[in-house]
């Protein structure tokens, strides 16, 4: 509650000699802080790594520890979406609608195999990556993650918003999407959704 | 233990009634499965939900199947039920694919069989004729690319990946509701008046 000055009170002065009640920080530094430590969750859970994301928020692992006190199924309440669990192209206008009504600043973690490149499911129902709907911070792998995996992945992003810089406009630009109707260019997401490993000489069935 | 085949009595009755129109029947591991001629296919529904000697009065589900002998003609399943008697049928229409895939739908004696017969239009293109509301069911409305279910189906679908995120993102969830969804019992008082207004007018229109 503001600066000690040299020439105050005495009884202030010799509070202030035993602990000093003022510190000096870089802006950034404080807001990070604040920020990592209040990371509200918007769960977009659609598979079994929801169940996953639930045990991590129940009382054994308990993400409140770290902030996430808060379950906002609200996006307008929440900072930082995880997608827990594959995600089909009928949900793909809804989650886009759900970042796009989340308030800056906003974060997104990836969780699990689905989310971050369709997992299994390389077939015509299943968006391969939600990184070619919206943006995405961190990707926690596994299928599903266990709840270790998650809090790893939300330390990384915790990490992640601690390096921020608040003069950076670019953090916190809004990425509609395109004319095109697309987050990423076309080329890109047939790059990124191309299969792994044997999957590339998977001839299509017809 | 092994599996007696016994035939269901209810092929006897279906053949003494509707003579050819009962095409064959066979006993697989248990059931009873019996095809049928797909143009009688509703009044031998009828007669197997009505008849008092037959009650079939539960329709567990409707699906079809699509073989991979591409000879093969497409059938639909129709899975019955006497909760009463404790007794399961079996009945296949068998549907040319030389002809259109056309068969009567079974809402009006089964009201359940309204979102079965709309999976099995959205996954396999097999029209229901006089369904209430025969619309997609699993895929969007405005699903491009055929039914997924169909052998000549490629399992990544037609479009490249980008082409289906366009076509994804660009369709309106709030665009396709129903008037039923949309009247769901509480929900009306908070609509929009212009949405309280075209549900009065019983018309589905685009919402921005």
């Amino acid at each position: 509650m503001g600066l000690i000055v040299p020439d105050a009170e005495p009884a202030v002065a010799e509070v202030s000699g035993e602990s000093p009640n003022w510190v000096t920080a870089r802006l950034s530094d404080l807001v990070n802080w604040g920020r990592t430590r209040s990371l509200w969750p918007m769960p977009f859970g659609t598979a079994c790594c929801a169940i996953e994301f639930m045990a991590t928020a129940a009382g054994r692992y308990d993400i409140s520890r770290f902030g996430m006190e808060r379950q906002g199924f609200s996006p307008r309440q929440a900072d930082v979406l995880i997608c827990a669990g594959r995600l089909p192209f009928k949900l793909a206008p809804v989650i886009r609608r759900v970042w796009d009504q989340m308030p800056q600043p906003k974060w997104s973690i990836s969780m699990g195999a689905c989310a971050s490149s369709g997992g299994i499911f390389d077939n015509y129902a299943m968006v391969q990556g939600i990184d070619t709907i919206i943006p995405v911070d961190v990707y926690v792998p596994g299928c599903p993650p266990r709840p270790e995996g998650l809090l790893y992945g939300i330390f990384m992003l915790q990490k992640k918003i601690r390096g921020e810089s608040l003069s950076d406009g670019q953090l916190r630009l809004e990425r509609p999407l395109g004319p095109d109707g697309l987050f990423r260019a076309p080329a890109v997401i047939d790059e990124i959704s191309e299969p792994f490993g044997n999957s590339v000489q998977q001839t299509r069935s017809s | 233990m092994t599996a007696v085949a016994v035939v269901s009595p209810s092929v006897a009755a279906l053949r003494a009634r509707f003579g050819s129109a009962i095409l064959r029947d066979r006993v697989i591991c248990g059931d009873t499965v019996v095809w049928v001629a797909a143009e009688s296919a509703h009044d031998i529904l009828a007669w197997l939900r009505d008849d008092p000697e037959q009650r079939f009065d539960y329709l567990t589900d409707v699906t079809a199947v699509e073989y991979r002998d591409g000879e093969l003609p497409l059938e639909v399943v129709y899975q019955l039920r006497s909760l009463s008697r404790r007794a399961d049928l079996r009945v296949k229409v068998e549907l040319d694919k030389a002809s259109p895939l056309e068969v009567d739908s079974v809402c009006d004696l089964w009201s359940g069989a309204n979102w079965v017969e709309r999976e099995v239009y959205d996954m396999f293109g097999i029209t229901f004729r006089n369904h209430p509301d025969l619309r997609r069911i699993l895929m969007w409305e405005t699903y491009a690319e055929g039914h997924p279910l169909r052998k000549d189906f490629p399992l990544r679908g037609h479009f490249s990946r980008s082409e289906q995120t366009r076509q994804a993102l660009a369709a309106k969830p709030e665009s396709h509701y129903s008037i039923e969804e949309l009247a769901i019992a509480g929900s009306h008082g908070e609509l929009s008046a212009d949405m309280q207004e075209r549900l009065a007018r019983g018309e589905r229109g685009e919402v921005d």
